[in-house]
């Protein structure tokens, strides 16, 4: 009897002993991800998640980093500011380590305000706004910042010789919207096109798009920029239509998404052109293999969004590889040991090949315009 | 010319504000009551249109007849759950918070249901585009479709309730409840039967406002249904011919607004007028001035 329980103990002691090992083994980085994937701004919420599990799983079929497998938990906050918030604390009840977003701007400034109190490290892939990433060290982005979207916008009209005469109809009461108009007016001033008309709408009035297509119409645009999301843009289409109206048109990342929206005739949005920094017809191994796999997944071609989000993850790993950090780290220890990694590696991947970070967490790669044609993207 | 092109514009918008504006009217002008949830019924109408085109590949003109019958069965069951009960109530306040209470209800569950990724509506109007003075104005098929049924409804409405029984029995309980019922005539059924009207009309709403400006989402009905009752409150809450004056002459106002004044003021211009509108004449610009007898 005694025998017995003097090899029961043993017993449970080595027990104890191999699940401490597997439990180290099985320990992962935690990665949250913030985004509306339901909701007007989905499609961009929905393909950063996508795109995000894709790099995620990739990662661990190969082996995961310094050792350590990667766990991604995607939360809904439907282009909501209180919402995301929510979120995150959700996020934090996890035990999440790192943050991928959240996907769009102004969600993305309240979480990043909380962010910076917890020193959390985020990264969002498609917060453009300048204030996402202001408020402290902890933040970076992988897409352009939107004063560079603007900049970026108004370079390529001139230097291509788009137009002569512009019009510009964007969101006064939205900070992505009158933020990349900005830059755009301030950079036109060096561009041989004139800004005839500018007219603008707010969130409460943006059904009736008559009298800014009116406004651009007479003042005898031959292109319009469309510093706004895809859902206002698609109306925009279908009225300009209505009135016999047809500029060339010019996006930025926001239409990214306008041939996804339920119902709408895509052949109005033919033609239209956007600046973005990744085209899913792109010849390279990287691009071809991301678009199939996910064409596979999902069913249908990623957009930019999603391209943000998978080169947001590799530049995670590639940080927490040059930091040497390991998953049993807490939040604030690793935030600091990445964030200075971040500035050190150079990542190549979907949106741009040697890209590299500031210390403010802006990126540096170049951007590419395409254009809508047989209802898919094509690189210009 | 452009000119004419933002009046025409501005017709077209304020006549879906004139549709929904009725609705607000007669509920008002007869029940009493400001029922807030008008402009969701009015999404649900849009909602159960695009289902009946999209699942069930149904004919236009069938998928706005099922819209009718959706909305007004969902007026008569809100006004039989929500509103009856609270009729009696104390303060007149209860009636108007379960309103804003069921105007959210509905939201969030057409939100559950169909998701709030906004659809892109088809029109169902038939009628083609007309072209003046050598294509540089465009009338929208739409704007005709949507001008015409305004008039045509509230003819019908005014005729309905000048010359039959049951329009005699809504002049009688907006009157006097009280009395009415003592002279043996229904009040709830004819209460029910207005909600039932009412809610009628804002399928026809719906579907005319997601024609014109082709974007459903569970929040579609909640600026145009404020903005209507705008309308219905600039014309003589409670008057029929007040609430398409009302409708017309907002919408002209925020489409003039916005291209003479500032894009960005629309909003703030139409409550503007609402504001000056009521302190000139306080009841609207139909409304009638009841004399209180002792």
């Amino acid at each position: 009897m005694k025998k017995f329980m003097k090899l029961a103990s043993l017993a449970c002691v080595s027990a104890m002993v191999v699940s401490t090992t597997a439990f180290a083994e099985g320990e992962t980085f935690k990665i949250g991800g913030i985004g509306p994937m339901t909701g007007a701004a989905a499609a961009y919420g929905t393909a950063v998640m996508n795109a995000a599990q894709i790099a995620v799983d990739e990662i661990n079929e190969a082996g995961g980093v310094n050792g350590a497998q990667l766990e991604f938990n995607p939360q809904d906050d439907e282009h909501d500011a209180e919402k995301s918030i929510n979120a995150y604390n959700t996020l934090k009840d996890w035990g999440m380590q790192m943050l991928l977003g959240t996907v769009t701007s102004a969600p993305c400034i309240a979480v990043e305000a909380e962010a910076v109190n917890d020193n959390m490290f985020l990264l969002t892939p498609s917060g453009s706004a300048v204030d996402c990433i202001t408020a402290g060290d902890n933040a970076f982005r992988v897409c352009f910042s939107d004063p560079d979207q603007g900049t970026a916008s108004a370079k390529y009209i001139g230097e291509n010789g788009l137009a002569e005469k512009v019009a510009v109809i964007y969101d006064s009461s939205d900070v992505y919207s009158s933020g990349i108009y900005a830059t755009f007016r301030t950079e036109a001033e060096n561009q041989p096109f004139e800004i005839v008309a500018d007219p603008a709408f707010t969130a409460d009035s943006k059904t009736d798009f008559s009298v800014q297509l009116q406004q651009a119409k007479d003042a005898g645009a031959e292109l319009v920029y469309l510093p706004i999301y895809y859902n206002e843009a698609s109306l925009i289409f279908t009225q300009a239509a209505g009135m016999d109206f047809a500029p060339k048109w010019f996006g930025v990342d926001g239409m990214d998404g306008i041939l996804s929206v339920e119902g709408f005739d895509t052949s109005l949005a033919e033609g239209v052109m956007l600046l973005t920094p990744f085209s899913a017809d792109a010849e390279d191994e990287l691009t071809k293999n991301f678009v199939a796999k996910y064409t596979e997944l999902y069913g249908e071609t990623p957009n930019q969004f999603a391209a943000d989000a998978y080169d947001g993850i590799y530049a995670m790993k590639a940080a927490l590889e040059k930091a040497e950090a390991t998953p049993d780290m807490d939040a604030s220890t690793l935030c600091d040991l990445v964030k200075v990694a971040m500035t050190e590696i150079s990542v190549d991947g979907l949106t741009g090949t040697g890209m590299t970070w500031s210390a403010e967490g802006e990126p540096t790669k170049a951007p590419k315009a395409v254009v809508i044609e047989g209802g898919a993207y094509k690189g210009l | 010319m452009s000119f004419l092109s933002y009046l025409i514009n501005g017709i077209s918008l304020g006549s879906v504000y004139a549709i929904i504006a009725l609705g607000y009217t007669m509920v008002y002008g007869i029940a009493k009551m400001l029922n807030f949830a008008h402009g969701d019924v009015i999404m649900v109408g849009g909602y159960a249109a695009l289902t009946m085109m999209l699942s069930f590949s149904a004919n236009p003109l069938i998928a706005v007849l099922v819209a009718i019958v959706v909305c007004t069965v969902l007026g008569i069951t809100i006004e039989a759950v929500a509103y009856r009960p609270l009729r009696e109530a104390a303060s007149p306040l209860a009636v108007l918070i379960t309103a804003i209470g069921v105007s959210y209800l509905l939201q969030n569950v057409v939100l559950l249901i169909f998701g709030s990724n906004p659809k892109s509506f088809q029109s169902v109007v038939p009628v083609p585009d007309l072209k003046l003075a050598g294509g540089a104005l465009t009338v929208s098929g739409e704007t005709i479709v949507t001008i015409l049924s305004c008039i045509v409804i509230m003819t019908v409405l005014t005729l309905f309730i000048n010359k039959t029984k049951a329009g005699q029995a809504m002049l009688a309980v907006s009157e006097d409840k009280g009395a009415a019922q003592l002279m043996g005539i229904n009040v709830n059924g004819t209460i029910a039967l207005t909600f039932a009207i009412g809610s009628g009309l804002a399928a026809v709403a719906g579907v005319l406002l997601c024609s014109s400006y082709p974007s459903l989402s569970p929040y579609t009905g909640s600026m145009p249904g404020i903005k209507a009752f705008v309308a219905a409150v600039f014309g003589g809450i409670g008057s029929i011919p007040g609430a398409m004056i009302g409708g017309i002459l907002l919408g002209v106002i925020e489409i003039l607004g916005k291209a003479y004044i500032s894009s960005q003021l629309a909003d703030a211009i139409v409550f503007a007028v609402l504001i000056i509108v009521l302190l000139v004449k306080p009841t609207g610009l139909l409304g009638k001035k009841i004399q209180e007898k002792v």
